[in-house]
């Protein structure tokens, strides 16, 4: 079995803060990690190869220092990593097309594993744009999969639901956060990790003429303005008021 | 100069301060509570590798380089200083004088059970009478055709009713005085092996610590480390290395000092504003940082110096220790003096870290020892 992990690199955002006073993000400085999803991808297919064997590829587009993340994943047990290089302006068409484009090049592939969406954005779009590019099926919010010989079947989280869907290959997987609990690598895979490929590909290799449609005008935080009304007379009096208070806010209805 | 971690540095300390937090950190207050050995937590650390962190790969370890072994040892301490000084008596006190020691059968007998943990080591030096005098020991053993005969007491063994594999000091010549110590591998399963009481400690609860007795134990004559004589040697190169364990423990633990201080005075509301607006708390939390700062460094220097390769490194782990665990009691102080009245009581953990510290400042040698160790080699 050929898999293929579509990972990313963002910036770890529990440590991110926000500049109170211009309210844009302080990215400077922010440690990066693999965007936690994705490590559920690599985990899954983790589990795959265990069950029949094969090999796993992890491709990102990202920034060169990516080469230490994408080493995070071959430690976890991916055999091979493949950095392509990030395009000065870049946005989901861009990101989406260039990971079609270097699976392409990678040529034979079962399954494409991706994060549902990444932590940071969380568009959720770069998986099924990749699987359309492709095209290959795609299955969406997988909490589970199954991969048998000629088949793949994985249970999609839909909220108040479940759907159980098959597919053969190839076919492209998003899994949820839930989908399982990603390993962590001993020192000696650590170690090993060092020893194992990190091809880099530039982006004009694999194609030309890529724009991207979105323009990000501006990033900024998002506060949550309080109320801090204190209820402080009689404890009934101050009951009936704060349900007054919730009803008019539509809290209650 | 780089005063930096290599990226394969930064990666274990990552893995392993994952694992603390997802596998030490929800289960630290209850094994203190109960006193109870954190023997899942180690055979998970085992498949890791961190039970083998500084075992050659032919043996089975990781064979790591010192500083990123300081970095396992800080981070698990910073969860639990319990399951930290058992990791790093296993590595420096057990692993490390069978690979510098040891015959090729012994190595080949003793490292891969090690590095796999499936069984736990310990370091059976001090006894009732001889703690930081080590040369007064009275533990004994004879050699009686191919068997050496051992007798006596030790004390304060870490791991000690758990360990399987035990590096045991005793005199085999009287007249030599510490050049007549030498060291032996003993396995608990050993006839005449018996494991005393267990100590009720201050701290580090989760640490069973007890006195080992030997009662005409024999063990082959090929379980001798090192030549006869070589003992107090043997225990001082050790102890060398495992005091940059306990000083990677000890800045552990007032990391988290810093941690908790840092979340606490941030949420805890006085006078109509977190106390960390006051510049009281401030100071302390910057004098803290400061110093564990400095701490850490100096237990990188001084695993540096060990990794170089270039003769003893006594006064840089002495130095670290020192400084280190004064750092790891200081920031304890503090941690509770911020928390007030709440960090006072077991609910919070810095209760916790103020009696773990303390004993940073005593075992494998006292802060008064180390300073004899730093200005020995400066006024030699």
């Amino acid at each position: 079995m050929n898999i293929i992990v579509c990972a990313k690199q963002v910036i770890d955002v529990s440590e991110m803060k926000v500049d109170p006073n211009t309210k844009k993000p302080i990215l400077q400085g922010v440690p990066q990690k693999i965007s936690d999803i994705d490590k559920n991808a690599m985990e899954e297919a983790i589990k795959i190869k265990e069950k029949h064997g094969g090999k796993i590829t992890v491709v990102t587009v990202g920034p060169s220092d990516a080469k230490e993340r994408i080493k995070e994943l071959l430690a976890m047990g991916a055999d091979e990593g493949i950095l392509v290089s990030h395009p000065e302006k870049y946005d989901y068409h861009v990101i989406s097309s260039l990971l079609a484009e270097a699976i392409k090049k990678i040529g034979e592939y079962d399954i494409v594993l991706c994060g549902e969406a990444s932590i940071d954005m969380f568009s959720g779009q770069v998986g099924p744009r990749v699987a359309a590019l492709l095209n290959i099926p795609q299955i969406t919010y997988a909490q589970s999969v199954t991969a048998e010989k000629d088949k793949v079947t994985a249970e999609r989280n839909m909220g108040d639901k479940a759907v159980t869907t098959e597919s053969t290959y190839p076919v492209l997987i998003t899994v949820t956060k839930e989908s399982n609990e990603p390993r962590l690598p001993s020192l000696m895979q650590i170690l090993g990790a060092a020893n194992k490929p990190i091809n880099d590909w530039t982006a004009d290799s694999l194609t030309s003429g890529l724009n991207p449609m979105v323009d990000t005008v501006e990033l900024k935080g998002i506060s949550m303005e309080r109320k801090n009304v204190i209820y402080q007379n009689d404890l009934d009096e101050s009951v009936s008021k704060l349900v007054d208070s919730l009803t008019k806010e539509g809290v209650l209805r | 100069m780089q005063l930096e971690l290599n990226e394969q540095q930064k990666m274990i300390q990552k893995m392993v301060k994952e694992f603390a937090e997802k596998e030490v950190a929800p289960i630290a207050a209850e094994l203190d509570k109960k006193g109870e050995y954190p023997t899942k937590t180690l055979e998970k650390m085992a498949k890791l590798g961190f039970l083998g962190a500084i075992v050659p790969t032919e043996y089975g370890g990781a064979g790591l380089d010192t500083i990123s072994y300081a970095t396992i040892v800080e981070e698990i301490s910073r969860k639990c200083a319990s399951t930290g000084v058992i990791t790093s008596v296993h590595n420096s006190l057990v692993c490390w004088p069978i690979i510098h020691y040891g015959t090729e059968e012994q190595k080949k007998k003793y490292l891969p059970i090690l590095a796999k943990g499936e069984k736990i080591g310990a370091f059976a030096a001090t006894e009732p009478n001889a703690g930081s005098d080590l040369g007064a020991m009275q533990t004994t053993a004879k050699l009686k055709s191919n068997k050496y005969i051992i007798n006596g007491d030790k004390t304060f063994i870490t791991s000690g009713s758990e360990a399987g594999i035990i590096i045991v000091f005793a005199v085999t010549d009287k007249s030599a005085g510490p050049k007549g110590i030498s060291a032996f591998i003993v396995e608990s399963d050993m006839k005449g092996f018996k494991v005393g009481s267990i100590f009720d400690k201050m701290g580090i609860n989760a640490n069973l610590v007890s006195e080992l007795i030997f009662e005409d134990m024999e063990i082959p004559k090929e379980n001798l480390l090192g030549k006869e004589g070589d003992g107090f040697k043997i225990a001082l190169g050790a102890l060398d290395g495992g005091r940059i364990g306990i000083a990677a423990q000890a800045v552990g633990i007032a990391q988290a000092c810093l941690d908790e201080s840092i979340e606490y005075s941030k949420q805890r509301q006085q006078f109509g504003r977190p106390i960390a607006k006051f510049q009281a708390i401030q100071w302390m939390i910057a004098d803290m940082a400061t110093s564990i700062e400095a701490a850490r460094y100096l237990v990188y220097n001084a695993a540096y110096t060990k990794d170089k390769g270039e003769g003893r490194f006594s006064k840089e782990a002495a130095m670290a220790k020192l400084f280190a665990s004064e750092t790891a009691m200081d920031a304890a102080i503090k941690a509770v003096q911020i928390h007030g009245g709440y960090g006072y009581t077991k609910e919070y953990t810095v209760e916790r870290l103020f009696r773990d510290a303390k004993i940073t400042e005593i075992y494998e040698g006292t802060s008064e020892i180390q300073r004899l160790v730093i200005s020995g080699s400066l006024l030699r």
